[in-house]
């Protein structure tokens, strides 16, 4: 922020200091944005991610610009994507994070996982049809039970069932990724980086857990802030 | 498109460069400090980590949750633009031979992603062929370059320890972050098999070194390029303070076709497409730069073909384009289980390791020349696309807090195993030295252009038993060192002579070098020691192509240094009107 500016506001008479600091911090925000992209930053651009290049937006708006899953196959997926990853005592479900939304995305981003995810999806139809006669989103809560157990177990699930055990690893790989990337996801597993701080080694009580110290010359060589 | 025309440039310089990385970036930095008026061409777009920000995104500011695409290899939110694809700029390969070809179109261009790991070569590294006889010795020694190594550690900044060690020479450094958790483990696990471990030598700022660059906020993502200034980037360190002589032009989205030469084969300038308007232009300079990567930097003179040149500019020799080598690399990963349901902190660090272990083998009681040194990584890292898979390959095998499970699953369970396991995972990579060789080169494709006309690069290049023995002694090591740990190995063990042990294919690694090497004999080297053509005495070649071999260190510090060391050359070299 420049002199001038800074006057303007002080210009203005009684303004809380958080003002100040806000106001010193937005128009390099704004800067920040346009200098982003070439072209100008309309909701899809944004969506595309941070600072892309032109050809990224064209990729990403292609992307979007189709459907793949129908409207039954998006529902068995919310429902498998809750058995997977539901609500308990730390975190919400995976609907709750959009995991179904993200799997839509990234089957059109990798088109590598559309066929095992649209025939894993039919595979499933056909073994609840020939069970219990109905499509896998429309039976009860324990019959879609009864068949995730048997192919949510790769080592133990029968022979037979093998082609039901890929879908659903596949399945359980997109909705933990889906899930675990998410704001909701990051903050149940614990990591807690990705912001400005200084490195002073690991803390005390862990080192003490693990029988571990540093050595004087780490000591005294390595940098430590306080 | 319009009519075809080449337009030229009213202004002329005192220098040309082409390309904006370590060696371009260096060049530009000395020359328009020391006043000369310089036209630094770039291929690809402006950049600056400070406005083209990726830092301290989060996975879900990426739809793909920053997995990979065509267009960022390394992932959504790496800095980089470029890849191993570039749209309309094809490259190609002779049948049975490998070449994986990373090119960065932007300013500053791979320095914008690189690791930051800064080596310096050692005294041994100039003069392998003394010791092995294998390849050939570079002309100058590590005393002639150990002067600008100093200078690039201090303009630039590097933190790291002095050891004493023979080939591992001290330097200026920062202070280094204190070993991670797993690095700790890693430490005595490697001491247990003779394996050394100090402190990393990387270009992040520890400390304040001047105004105008932050200090290092430990965010781990250097690859993203720091809108602080405090890692290295050629951009944000060497050519913002060159712009702001006001003696430097910067040409972005120019592609260089050729160096233009006069009838006495002299260089006078560089012919390039704007990729703006697409239309030709020449820009005519006292001295031509090449430092567009080895491998365009060979491409440009091969393709600059005159009658006082006619096997490609400066190549008399015939070398150029031979004894292009990369890096080899190989590695493998897996978990400590003695890190399950540990506590959380925050252990981002720096953008890369804390520790890593310097060559320490002797060639005499092993079946491979040359050597490697290890890389290391693990711990709590945030996620991105990829976390979270493949459960069912850990919570069958070890008991999640107390109790036997079978592998797979789902529901609350699972939920619960993802917290137990996460932040245990470790793995380690090499980075060794190949032997240059006359037969791996690249020349002009007789039949392909790119979309500008200008015709592209074809590879041929094969890994030898030397390089193959390196990999399969780095897969040995490491897993004896997983051993030590208590650590289980989940990828990248089980390779064998029928995948050369894991070796990557040659041009992964990103640091080829040796396209137009330095060398007292103009017979068989491009340039001479000061990185000047020996067939045109105006030219001068400043990224890896000008490198007789590599050593096992990450070639950037190096390039650097040649850089600075080339471009006072050249100031003194026009002071006496010798250019």
């Amino acid at each position: 922020m420049d002199r001038r500016k800074y006057l303007k506001i002080i210009g203005v008479g009684s303004v809380s200091t958080s003002i100040l600091l806000d106001a010193c911090k937005l128009p390099d925000k704004k800067e920040e944005t346009s200098a982003n992209t070439a072209t100008s930053v309309s909701s899809a651009d944004a969506a595309a991610g941070p600072a892309r290049q032109p050809e990224e937006i064209e990729h990403y708006k292609k992307v979007i610009s189709t459907t793949f899953f129908t409207t039954q196959e998006m529902a068995t997926i919310a429902i498998l994507a809750d058995i997977i990853i539901p609500k308990d005592e730390v975190s919400g479900s995976a609907t709750d994070a959009k995991v179904p939304e993200f799997i839509e995305f990234i089957v059109k981003d990798m088109p590598d996982y559309q066929v095992p995810m649209r025939g894993g999806l039919r595979w499933l139809d056909r073994e609840t049809q020939l069970r219990f006669q109905k499509n896998f989103k429309d039976c009860s809560r324990d019959q879609q039970i009864q068949v995730v157990d048997d192919i949510a177990y790769p080592k133990k699930a029968k022979p037979s069932m093998s082609q039901g055990v890929s879908f659903f690893s596949t399945m359980r790989d997109l909705t933990c990724t889906g899930f675990y990337t998410t704001k909701m996801g990051i903050d149940d597993i614990g990591y807690v980086g990705n912001q400005p701080n200084q490195w002073n080694g690991v803390p005390d009580d862990v080192l003490k857990q693990y029988g571990l110290a540093y050595t004087e010359k780490e000591m005294k060589e390595c940098a430590s802030y306080s | 498109m319009g009519d075809f025309q080449i337009k030229k440039k009213p202004k002329s310089y005192d220098v040309v460069i082409v390309g904006s990385g370590a060696g371009g970036g260096m060049a530009s930095y000395i020359l328009a400090k020391a006043g000369l008026k310089v036209c630094l061409l770039e291929a690809g777009v402006l950049f600056d980590p400070k406005k083209n920000v990726t830092q301290f995104k989060w996975p879900y500011e990426s739809p793909r949750r920053g997995s990979s695409t065509r267009y960022r290899p390394f992932g959504d939110f790496d800095a980089c633009y470029g890849g191993w694809e570039i749209d309309g700029e094809p490259y190609t390969k002779a049948a049975g031979t490998e070449w994986d070809w990373f090119r960065a179109r932007m300013m500053g261009g791979r320095t914008n992603h690189w690791g930051r790991i800064s080596l310096r070569f050692g005294p041994k590294d100039f003069k392998r062929k003394d010791i092995d006889g294998l390849g050939e010795n570079w002309p100058i020694g590590y005393d002639d370059i150990k002067p600008f190594y100093d200078r690039v550690d201090k303009l630039i900044g590097v933190f790291g320890t002095n050891e004493g060690l023979e080939n591992d020479p001290d330097g200026f450094f920062l202070p280094p972050p204190k070993p991670r958790l797993h690095e700790l483990f890693i430490k005595d696990a490697s001491a247990r098999s003779g394996v050394p471990v100090i402190p990393g030598r990387l270009s992040m700022l520890t400390k304040q070194i001047n105004n105008e660059r932050g200090v290092c906020v430990f965010c781990g993502q250097c690859n993203r390029s720091c809108q602080f200034y405090a890692d290295f980037t050629s951009g944000s360190v060497l050519v913002n303070p060159a712009i702001d002589t006001g003696n430097i032009d910067v040409i972005p989205n120019a592609m260089a076709r050729e160096v233009l030469t006069d009838d006495s084969g002299k260089a006078t300038g560089i012919s390039y497409v704007s990729k703006e308007d697409m239309n030709e232009y020449q820009v005519s300079g006292k001295v031509v730069i090449l430092a567009a990567s080895a491998c365009e930097s060979a491409r440009l003179m091969l393709n600059s073909k005159s009658k006082t040149h006619p096997n490609g500019l400066a190549n008399s020799s015939d070398v150029v384009g031979r004894y292009l080598h990369d890096s080899t690399g190989a590695s493998l990963g897996g978990y400590l289980p003695k890190l399950f349901g540990r506590k959380r902190y925050n252990e981002d660090g720096v953008g890369g390791m804390h520790v890593y272990s310097p060559w320490w083998g002797d060639n005499k009681k092993l079946d491979f020349p040359r050597g490697y040194h290890i890389e290391y990584w693990g711990g709590m890292g945030m996620p991105g696309y990829g976390f979270g898979m493949g459960i069912e390959s850990q919570n069958g095998d070890y008991p999640v807090n107390g109790k036997k499970k079978e592998a797979g699953g789902y529901g609350a369970s699972l939920k619960e195993d993802q917290r137990f396991f996460y932040g245990a995972s470790v793995g380690m990579g090499g980075r060794g030295e190949a032997i240059p060789r006359r037969d791996n080169y690249c020349e002009i494709d007789p039949n392909v252009v790119d979309k500008y006309g200008i015709p592209v690069l074809r590879f041929n290049v094969k890994w030898s038993d030397a390089e193959i023995k390196q990999a399969k002694h780095m897969k040995e090591t490491f897993k004896e060192i997983m051993h030590n740990m208590g650590a289980v190995v989940t990828w990248g063990g089980n390779d064998g002579p029928e995948n050369n042990y894991g070796l990557e294919a040659p041009g992964k690694i990103i640091h080829e070098g040796g396209t137009a090497r330095m060398g007292s004999d103009p017979k068989n080297s491009a340039l001479n020691k000061w990185n000047q053509a020996h067939d045109c005495k105006n030219l001068f070649v400043v990224d890896g192509a000008a490198f007789t071999s590599q050593a096992d260190k990450n070639i950037t510090w190096t390039i650097l240094a040649l850089s600075m060391r080339a471009s006072e050359y050249i100031i003194d070299e026009l002071k006496k009107q010798n250019l």
